[in-house]
């Protein structure tokens, strides 16, 4: 469920993370740009006419053949993806025109803590401070666990090669690097995505929804499986449009309660077989001991 | 070694071997799409359900009996031993096998020992099996060594043998548990029937009972191969102890269900209600019923008690990683039937490599000279 706030506590975050953002880069500038949060993204569904400018942006920047995806694949990191509504709203940009759907840009959703990076034995897929979740292909032994544990389903495998690889989107992390950022942002014609900090991300989600009564007072992302780079607004409920219901908890945090916990059950396994088995021992001897007294 | 007889049955076997052969070679030639009906929104399917959850499971046998006889000084479930590491060994060795052909990347299998993820699930039970495969090969060394009359190499490894069982018992309590533990990060995905934190006690629980059902089904199937005596008196004490196992785990999987609220899904007739209830009903209450009413007595009612055991396990492994997964995902599934085919495959293999073994090895006591032990297939 899409964290719900008050307008008025929305005003409120808008402005402590509009003033924490303002401190950090006026006392640590180096650090505001790179903090534990690093990058985000920002999508406006509400603005998003579904032209696929992103989609092709991406295409053109990762060298895969053009032409527009119904799906992600391992040559669509990005698509747009419709979503019918139950009941019309006329569009913010496109009137009574766009009133009966919603496009929506579909892609990694790169996780603050992400379940995919804890799935992986291998560390193939890592976040970096920046951001982005990276992955290495020359590490992947292509067991597709990261696949279930994704909550999004975001992550695609290349199913008619002998030899695949995960692909996802990888947030442009060598645009990153550069101080550039992702492909498909610069490529809106409608300011519907938007790249910064994920501090400045959320603030900026916060005025937009206390700046206009049609958005819903939610920002999918900002505590989502202990939140994510890639967030959303929207004029139209988050479940309508087909996002997942997820808890608030990070994923990794489910099976580290139990990996956690091992090197105690090693310890105390190993501790009471030896015991039990010397006891045992004993015991079968001091048997044999009495049998033989009785012969 | 001499005159071999060749019963459809065995020729059966490897037909499904060669035809596995053939989609493996397809495999790597065309991708695992070309092959399966696996997608990006259903990632595992028959061969992560049925030949690593299941099989890792239907080889537990192995270390619960090792554990009886070396750590527990049972000495009279002895004669057990032999065939329950024989199974083990070659049930792990399967699931490796099937693992190289359902791995995108089989060559790079050995990655997680250099390259750490200590957070992730899977590296954890890659680290396991691999280690416990070892200690299964160093048990069934000692059959190897004895049949090849290397009494003072024998001697010597024997010592080792306490130390390694009980690494073997932590090894297999560690992976049988994360096999549940797995699919522990996917609240979304599984099922409420399914999904609770105990999956991980509750996969090891099952695994020490079905390990138990196996000894009992494959001592009364070799017994009808090979023609021996059933040692009834041990095969009616496991079934007694299986008992026991099988209550600790329905009374958890009772007790979790109502505390979360999820039981009344089993009573709903969805297809998660209907293979939950398969799997309570024929796989625990049925079994625990014949055991306390009939498994003391006859040979039968034990034998069909353990065999419900071992199908009860093998519906609850698939019911957690392919049934209970359906719906959250989004999407269908069902396997094609070059997938099926290689599942059946892997049992021929299963039932080839254990009857050669029994057949050539001394696995079992009486017959420790092997000079005319035949295999002969299950008829």
């Amino acid at each position: 469920m899409a964290t719900r706030l008050t307008r008025r506590q929305f005003l409120e975050l808008a402005a402590a993370a509009g003033a924490s953002v303002t401190v950090l880069s006026a006392g640590r500038p180096a650090l505001a740009t790179t903090s534990a949060s690093g990058h985000a993204v920002l999508i406006d569904v509400a603005r998003c006419i579904g032209c696929r400018s992103c989609e092709a942006a991406c295409k053109a920047y990762h060298k895969f053949p053009a032409g527009e995806a119904a799906d992600l694949s391992p040559t669509a990191w990005t698509y747009v993806r419709t979503q019918n509504l139950r009941t019309p709203r006329p569009h913010l940009n496109l009137g009574a025109d766009g009133a009966a759907r919603r496009t929506i840009k579909t892609q990694c959703m790169h996780c603050a803590s992400p379940a995919c990076a804890s799935a992986c034995p291998v560390g193939a897929l890592r976040k970096t401070p920046e951001g982005p979740v990276t992955y290495d292909a020359g590490r992947c032994i292509g067991c597709r666990y990261c696949m279930v544990a994704c909550p999004f389903q975001m992550p695609r495998f290349e199913w008619r090669k002998p030899l695949p690889v995960i692909t996802k989107c990888n947030m442009c992390a060598e645009r990153l690097r550069r101080g550039d950022g992702p492909a498909c942002v610069a490529a809106c014609p409608m300011q519907a995505l938007q790249f910064g900090t994920r501090p400045a991300m959320l603030a900026e989600a916060a005025r937009r929804i206390a700046g206009d009564r049609r958005y819903v007072p939610a920002i999918y992302g900002a505590e989502e499986v202990g939140g994510t780079s890639f967030l959303y607004v929207s004029d139209v409920p988050f479940e309508e449009l087909g996002f997942p219901v997820a808890s608030r908890e990070p994923l990794p945090a489910f099976t580290w309660r139990v990996l956690g916990k091992l090197p105690g059950v090693v310890v105390t396994l190993g501790a009471m077989l030896t015991a039990f088995e010397a006891i045992a021992r004993r015991r079968n001897e001091q048997l044999a001991r009495e049998k033989e007294q009785t012969r | 070694m001499t005159r071999r007889r060749i019963s459809p049955g065995r020729i059966l076997l490897w037909g499904m071997l060669l035809g596995a052969a053939v989609i493996g070679v397809v495999r790597f030639a065309l991708g695992l799409g070309s092959v399966t009906n696996l997608s990006d929104r259903f990632p595992w399917g028959l061969w992560i359900g049925f030949d690593v959850m299941t099989g890792v499971a239907l080889a537990a046998g192995g270390f619960t009996v090792a554990a009886a006889v070396y750590v527990g000084h049972l000495e009279r479930y002895r004669p057990l031993l032999r065939p329950a590491i024989v199974t083990g060994f070659v049930g792990y060795v399967l699931v490796i096998a099937n693992l190289l052909l359902d791995l995108g990347r089989p060559y790079r299998i050995w990655h997680p020992l250099v390259m750490w993820n200590p957070h992730s699930v899977m590296f954890e039970v890659a680290w396991c099996v691999m280690l416990y495969t070892l200690v299964l090969a160093l048990e069934f060394g000692q059959i190897v060594l004895e049949r090849l009359g290397r009494t003072a190499l024998l001697r010597i490894t024997h010592l080792a043998l306490p130390p390694l069982v009980v690494a073997g018992v932590i090894l297999s309590t560690l992976h049988q548990s994360s096999l549940g533990t797995l699919f522990l990060i996917v609240p979304g995905k599984l099922h409420p029937l399914w999904y609770t934190p105990f999956l991980p006690i509750l996969f090891f629980i099952s695994a020490v009972a079905v390990g138990l059902a196996m000894v009992v089904v494959e001592s009364y199937l070799s017994a009808r191969a090979f023609r021996r005596a059933l040692e009834l008196p041990l095969l009616m004490d496991l079934g007694r102890v299986t008992f026991v196992v099988l209550s600790i785990y329905l009374g958890i999987k009772v007790i979790d269900l109502v505390v979360r609220g999820a039981w009344a899904y089993a009573l709903t007739p969805s297809l998660e209600g209907i293979f939950f209830s398969l799997e309570v009903v024929l796989g625990i209450l049925i079994p625990m019923a014949l055991l306390s009413v009939n498994g003391g007595r006859s040979a039968r009612g034990l034998v069909i008690a353990a065999g419900l055991v071992v199908f009860g396990v093998v519906l609850n492994r698939l019911n957690v990683s392919i049934i209970g997964m359906l719906a959250g995902s989004h999407t269908r599934y069902v396997p094609s039937w070059m997938e099926i085919q290689v599942t059946l495959a892997s049992i021929a293999a299963g039932i080839l490599a254990y009857s050669w073994i029994a057949g050539h090895l001394p696995v079992f006591p009486e017959r420790k000279t092997g000079g005319t032990a035949r295999a002969y297939p299950l008829r």
